[in-house]
């Protein structure tokens, strides 16, 4: 399952869809809005997406982390519009029959996700806003 | 050539529209971008600037054609 959604994520149903009966290892990354960027406050985040672009780099990031490890399930939600502090901005979850692979493979989607998918988000604090990563001289990215 | 460019996040905001109509003097993914990047000056500032081509990322050689779909990415941060 790839998913881009405007809806809230629901962490249950992407565990479920990428649990494995065969798998002795489910692994789940969720990435939630901070309430702080570059000692401001963060009032909220505005994420957009190229979404049929992001769709088809999340499914190539998914085959390159198959190609790797045995994955026996995996999912990928990441949530679009506007996410207050605290909400979950994206969940990845894989499972695989032991625990390393787990890990390494779940670790390897979130960091090839952040990349290449085109996704972006703008940080909206209470005396501007901000794309994130968009200038070199801005301060560091949110990550 | 006519292509019609779609624009997200920073590079939408400096190109003031979420498709752009440019006639293209060049061939290629890099004529398209340094083309661009005269018309737009403020895209130079940016970390990074990708051109999609048909929801992939390609390099600056390939030849555009008027059915292909194109899309500028600047620098990406979902997560």
């Amino acid at each position: 399952m790839i998913k881009i959604t405007e809806k809230p994520i629901d962490v249950h149903k992407v565990i479920e869809t990428a649990s494995a009966r065969g798998a002795g290892a489910v692994n789940v990354f969720i990435g939630t809005v901070r309430d702080q960027a570059h000692n401001k406050k963060v009032v909220w985040l505005e994420y957009e997406a190229y979404e049929s672009m992001a769709v088809t780099e999340t499914r190539k990031i998914i085959e390159q982390a198959a190609n790797r490890w045995a994955l026996l399930g995996w999912a990928v939600s990441h949530r679009v519009g506007t996410l207050k502090p605290g909400e979950v901005a994206v969940a990845v979850a894989v499972s695989t029959k032991h625990r390393k692979e787990s890990f390494e493979a779940c670790q390897f989607i979130i960091d090839k996700l952040k990349e290449n998918v085109p996704i972006f988000k703008k940080e909206v604090f209470e005396d501007g806003e901000e794309w994130v990563s968009a200038r070199p001289t801005a301060s560091p990215a949110l990550n | 050539m006519k292509h019609t460019i779609k624009t997200f996040g920073i590079a939408r905001d400096i190109m003031g529209g979420r498709e752009i109509v440019v006639n293209a003097t060049g061939r290629t993914v890099g004529d398209l971008r340094q083309q661009l990047l005269r018309d737009y000056p403020k895209l130079e500032d940016l970390r990074s600037l990708f051109i999609a081509v048909n929801l992939a990322y390609v390099d600056d050689e390939v030849v555009l054609t008027e059915s292909d779909e194109i899309a500028l990415i600047p620098p990406v941060s979902g997560g």
